[in-house]
């Protein structure tokens, strides 16, 4: 291979693609290994599945009420039983992974990016800039997040997008300090020193040296957030202020199932088994992830 | 080529270094001794402006670095730090590490040459395309090196190049530096506390210690033993065979 190298400029980049592929495999093995992280993998992959093909796989009509089969115990029609308006719950909870799946995505699409350039701004400049940003995320980060994203509903009004906006606004600041403090350590790390000496301006040594240098922390702790989100995204649905019924939000199932829970038990558990499944899913995957790529955790070499 | 006068480094009260002077002429190759903690490491990233808080004259080819524009500077010296481990960008293959500081210039042709550089310290072909995690100590050092020449600067600044690597590594990788110097024709500044090291490498050399230049003297003046001061003697004592 070395010597069409040398003779092909082309074939450096196929050289380049097949380096990264090799890495990438090597992570992939290492996964595997972790049974664990691969059950969580299985759960996510069902998630994702259900909420792809929601409409195939349910037997009813989420939103049409039977009233005449209203809390029908699980059964034979009702896999996991029918609700106050004799609703499917396996259905409901089918289309209840669409909102969570969206939930989780937009979250975590908003909340780590602004943490990671916050943190990695501050950590890099330091002074002044650090000290303004980084008071501005204690603020943030003194309030309970479960308390912040009601106040900050109740300012919005409820629904499902201004829950998804309140707990995106109470998200990011974790990221911002766990950016921060590996910029930290990155910004006088031999190598960043080096693009300095050749002359690299702040810009390029963020964005090219300092944040991929962060990713692997703000995806693992990325992984670990998602089921907090899904929690306060439920918890939100509980208290009436995340999406509003007719949706099958989890948590809003579970609400209306308290009324019934000594008489008519699945009507609350099931959603919350759905919580708890898809929590325990994102939390082994997290771990998982944190073993291989915490840099705190890997040995160097 | 590079002066050095009078130059005062302060970390908050502590002062690192105090008063140093020394010139280095082209084409030289200029050693600086002395145990840790003696301030030789501080003088040299200072000379090449990581350091903000010092005071003095520092010149490169003429060229004051207080008030030379950083890549400017760039390109008239460079340098290659003590730890290979920490030196290389670990995301990055090596090809893309030698040819970054070509990028950052918006030099064309930075990959032909970064192939062309490594494959001056030894590293052909198909090695561009390895993680540094791929490479042993010494060649994690060779890849640092071709970095320091990707913007050809006539000036090399060297902390502790070998000292992190084992024995019988060093001398593959002194080798390499002094055939570089002689076919590239570059200046050296070797920061190093083995001596036997600087006198294999340098012309010249000064010892080091609390933070002061003691004594400055020449390769024949370390050979035969004529040593001034009581600490340099104690300093080519303690490190036996020269």
């Amino acid at each position: 291979m070395s010597s069409t190298l040398s003779i092909e400029p082309i074939s450096s980049r196929q050289a380049l693609r097949m380096a990264r592929r090799a890495e990438f495999n090597r992570f992939v093995s290492r996964f595997r290994r972790n049974r664990l992280g691969m059950a969580g993998l299985a759960i996510l992959i069902l998630l994702v599945f259900c909420a792809i093909f929601a409409p195939l796989l349910s037997t009813h009509d989420p939103y049409l009420p039977d009233l005449a089969k209203r809390l029908s115990a699980p059964g034979a029609e009702f896999w996991l039983g029918a609700d106050e308006l004799g609703r499917d719950i396996y259905t409901r909870i089918l289309y209840g992974s669409r909102l969570t799946l969206m939930i989780v995505l937009q979250v975590v699409v908003t909340a780590a990016p602004v943490g990671l350039v916050v943190g990695a701004i501050s950590g890099t400049y330091g002074g002044i800039v650090d000290k303004i940003f980084m008071r501005i995320t204690d603020v943030f980060l003194a309030v309970p997040k479960l308390l912040l994203a009601l106040a900050f509903v109740a300012a919005l009004g409820p629904g499902i997008f201004n829950a998804v906006l309140a707990i995106t606004l109470t998200a990011w600041p974790p990221y911002a300090r766990m950016a921060r403090a590996e910029a930290l350590v990155v910004r006088n790390a031999d190598y960043v020193n080096a693009a300095r000496l050749a002359g690299a301006s702040q810009a390029y040594l963020i964005v090219r040296h300092i944040m991929p240098m962060c990713l692997s922390s703000v995806i693992v702790r990325m992984t670990l957030d998602m089921a907090g989100v899904i929690l306060i995204a439920a918890g939100l649905g509980f208290i009436g202020l995340g999406a509003q019924p007719p949706l099958p939000e989890w948590g809003a199932m579970i609400s209306t199932g308290r009324k019934f829970i000594f008489d008519q038990w699945w009507v609350a558990t099931m959603p919350g088994i759905a919580i708890f499944l898809v929590c325990l899913g994102f939390n082994l995957l997290g771990d998982a992830m944190r073993d291989l790529l915490d840099p705190h955790l890997r040995q160097r070499g | 080529m590079i002066r050095v006068e009078n130059l005062n480094v302060t970390f908050g009260a502590a002062t690192v270094v105090r008063d140093v002077s020394f010139s280095v002429a082209a084409g030289e190759s200029f050693g600086l001794v002395g145990e840790s903690g003696s301030g030789k490491s501080t003088v040299l990233r200072t000379m090449m402006g990581l350091n903000r808080s010092w005071n003095g004259t520092i010149e490169i080819e003429g060229a004051p670095v207080k008030s030379t524009g950083r890549k400017d500077l760039a390109r008239r010296a460079q340098m290659v730090f003590q730890d290979p481990y920490a030196s290389l960008h670990p995301r990055f293959v090596i090809a893309r590490t030698v040819a970054e500081p070509m990028r950052i210039n918006g030099i064309d042709n930075s990959e032909q040459r970064a192939r062309e550089l490594l494959e001056m310290v030894g590293l052909p072909g198909a090695f561009g395309f390895r993680f540094p995690h791929e490479l042993s100590g010494g060649q994690r050092q060779r890849v640092a090196i071709a970095r320091a020449l990707a913007l050809s600067p006539k000036v090399l600044l060297l902390d502790e190049p070998t000292s992190a690597l084992d024995v019988s590594i060093q001398a593959e990788v002194l080798n390499l530096l002094s055939r570089l110097r002689r076919d590239l024709g570059l200046t050296f500044v070797i920061v190093s506390h083995d001596l036997a090291v600087i006198a294999h490498m340098c012309d010249r050399l000064a010892v080091m210690r609390d933070a002061r230049i003691v004594e400055t003297l020449d390769r024949r003046q370390l050979q035969e033993g004529r040593l001034v001061e009581d600490y340099s003697r104690e300093l080519l004592a303690a490190s036996g065979d020269v």
